[in-house]
């Protein structure tokens, strides 16, 4: 299990690796982890991101132009992995694993000390049939999304098919558009929590502050922020160093300030 | 048939549905539902209706006299050209904006390369009285700009794709973003043989009518219903798998793929994706594609707005890496070329994706009592600029 059994929701930042600058992957992952977020999730930047909103592809293309490479990305996480306790996932797309080498790619993430991948473009079915005793051997977690879309049915089976958590995404949009938590929006979001998964459920997409993510929280382990953070990132980066944006940015959306 | 897709939707390794799971009750609704749909009599007559009295079908088979003399061989041109808006694409358009209706769709998205899918689902939608709005890269919008004004005309809205290239795999991310923000009330009607399955087989058969007319006017010219070879330019390769589609499995037709290799193969600006192309996943189906080794998708170029595409359809990765087809690449400079020559010898002003196809001729050993159909997917009204460019060269 990547998130223990917690008392206060489960805050997961996610950032694009090499981003603003190719060596800021290192520093970023130390300071959201000093800052006492629970999950850090590390994009790979990838040339078409086809489930990332305008902010996460910009931030993905200028990592690309920074250099950032999969070898790259896994020899940084290797040197700081071992220096933090808070747990690390990776997300990116299936072509990715693909060219890397389904096994290679687990087992490199397995010796730099990631524990569980996000990968959208990888459907459960498709997971079950090719990957999933890779994945178990070199002890490596899926993460599955789950959207209003999603059947009951389809639900169940990714629960038993993961082991990690369930990302519930909070409307079918891409990631970046920040709306407030709508009616239709919680109604949902009580569906999924009378479902009773064995598996915690973070809720993602659209959440950028303090409010969304305590709003999020009542329905679920915790929330997933991404876009927010990377815009904040970007505005403030030179200006004030990235501990100090970093700090700042997870007591705000922790704490209200 | 060994060549078209199996019950997985896969064409041998290539194919399948790598999509996110905000798409999944879209994709999974279509795969579902697309045979049923396309195999109704209701459906099948309304289609074939429209082909007929909207688009002008049957198109032509036309014997090329003068270009058969200069290439001693009996050469034919399917005359694709000749469609309402000008080319194959509105096949699958209008199968598609009938399927939509179907499905109970009232939005309409689509990506574009040269503009012609994006005319042809403009055009569709007009007809239909459905809100259409097609994603187009910057860079095509600029080279293709009477199509843009068509489908402003048309009533569409061009949005530009701004990432990347700023061309055709780009527009392609942008409608597949906005489906994944509109899920329930839009349907997307890709243009090519591409994308998640079942696109590939849906569009596919909604262009096999170009083959199943062939072998009726194949039977009519030449006392047999097949000809010895098919050449047909490739992007995607949707006017390719129209053409090929009845004669899949019958080996006495040869198919002949042609892509575009832009400035030279090598040169580092090309589209010549079975030849630079290694195997992986674009547009959420796994096939050949044109990658660097850490798996981010190559920026392709072309002339041709139509093939400037990284990527190719898995029905014709699976020919091409069968053996089934054989595939010749063919420069910038060899289509207009080609464009020319046809031009002038034949009075027909082919689109620069068609060139492609005709230019391949000379590479080609070609008996003379040997019937081949090349297909002429296009018209070249939307490339007169880019012609024009070149006769003042000349």
């Amino acid at each position: 299990m990547i998130l223990k059994d917690r008392q206060s929701p489960a805050l997961n930042i996610y950032f694009t690796a090499g981003f603003p600058e190719l060596e800021d992957t290192v520093p970023v992952i130390r300071a959201l982890s000093e800052s006492g977020v629970d999950l850090i999730e590390i994009g790979m930047p990838y040339s078409d991101p086809m489930a990332d909103g305008p902010t996460i592809q910009q931030s993905s293309a200028r990592a690309l132009k920074n250099g950032m490479s999969m070898e790259v990305l896994f020899d940084q996480v290797a040197q700081i992995s071992e220096k933090v306790s808070t747990p690390l996932i990776l997300m990116g797309y299936l072509n990715q694993m693909i060219q890397y080498g389904e096994e290679r790619f687990l087992k490199r993430c397995r010796e730099t000390g990631i524990s569980g991948l996000i990968i959208p473009d990888l459907p459960p079915e498709l997971y079950k049939m090719q990957y999933q005793e890779m994945f178990r051997n070199h002890q490596v977690e899926i993460i599955f999304l789950i959207t209003p879309q999603t059947s009951e049915k389809r639900i169940r089976t990714i629960d038993e098919l993961s082991d990690s958590f369930i990302y519930v995404v909070s409307d079918s949009s891409i990631t970046g558009k920040s709306t407030e938590i709508s009616k239709e929006q919680i109604a949902y979001f009580q569906r999924i929590q009378k479902m009773k998964l064995r598996n915690p459920t973070l809720i993602g997409f659209g959440i950028s502050d303090h409010q969304s993510f305590s709003q999020a929280a009542e329905y679920s382990s915790g929330a997933i922020i991404g876009s927010a953070f990377i815009k904040r990132l970007d505005k403030e980066y030179g200006e004030k160093g990235i501990d100090e944006v970093v700090t700042k940015f997870v007591n705000e959306i922790k704490h209200g300030a | 048939m060994r060549y078209t897709i199996d019950d997985r939707g896969f064409y041998g390794n290539f194919g399948g549905a790598y999509i996110p799971e905000m798409l999944h009750a879209n994709i999974e609704e279509l795969q579902q539902r697309y045979v049923g749909i396309i195999e109704d009599p209701k459906f099948q007559k309304e289609f074939h209706d429209l082909l007929k009295d909207y688009v002008g079908r049957p198109s032509p088979l036309y014997f090329a006299k003068r270009l058969s003399e200069k290439y001693g061989s009996r050469l034919y041109l399917k005359r694709e050209d000749l469609n309402h808006t000008g080319a194959h694409k509105i096949n699958n358009t209008i199968g598609q904006i009938l399927l939509a209706r179907r499905l109970g769709k009232t939005r309409i998205i689509a990506e574009t390369g040269a503009g012609q899918h994006g005319v042809a689902t403009a055009t569709v939608c007009a007809l239909m009285g459905m809100e259409c709005i097609v994603y187009m890269g910057e860079v095509d919008i600029e080279r293709q700009k009477p199509n843009v004004f068509r489908m402003k005309m048309l009533g569409a809205e061009v949005r530009p794709a701004r990432s990347g290239s700023k061309t055709l795999k780009d527009a392609t991310n942008e409608a597949i973003r906005d489906w994944i923000n509109h899920p329930v009330e839009t349907h997307y009607i890709i243009g090519s043989v591409v994308g998640p399955h079942p696109y590939p087989d849906m569009v596919a058969r909604f262009q096999s009518v170009v083959s199943h007319e062939l072998m009726i006017q194949m039977e009519e010219k030449e006392g047999r219903n097949y000809p010895d070879r098919i050449i047909a330019c490739v992007g995607g390769g949707s006017n390719a798998a129209g053409a090929y589609y009845h004669y899949l499995d019958d080996e006495r037709v040869r198919l002949v793929a042609v892509e575009a290799a832009g400035e030279g193969i090598h040169s580092g600006r090309s589209a010549a994706t079975s030849v630079l192309g290694t195997e992986g996943i674009i547009h959420g189906s796994r096939t050949l594609l044109m990658q660097t080794k850490d798996g981010q998708i190559t920026e392709p170029h072309s002339i041709s707005a139509g093939l400037d595409y990284p990527g190719i359809g898995p029905m014709h990765a699976h020919l091409i890496r069968t053996g089934r087809a054989e595939v010749v690449s063919i420069t910038d400079q060899e289509s207009v070329e080609a464009a020319m020559e046809l031009s002038r010898l034949e009075g027909i002003i082919p689109a620069l994706e068609s060139a492609h196809a005709l230019a391949a001729l000379k590479y080609l050993t070609l008996d003379s009592d040997e019937t081949t159909v090349i297909s002429l997917s296009g018209r070249g009204d939307k490339d007169l600029a880019t012609f024009m460019k070149y006769l003042d060269d000349e």
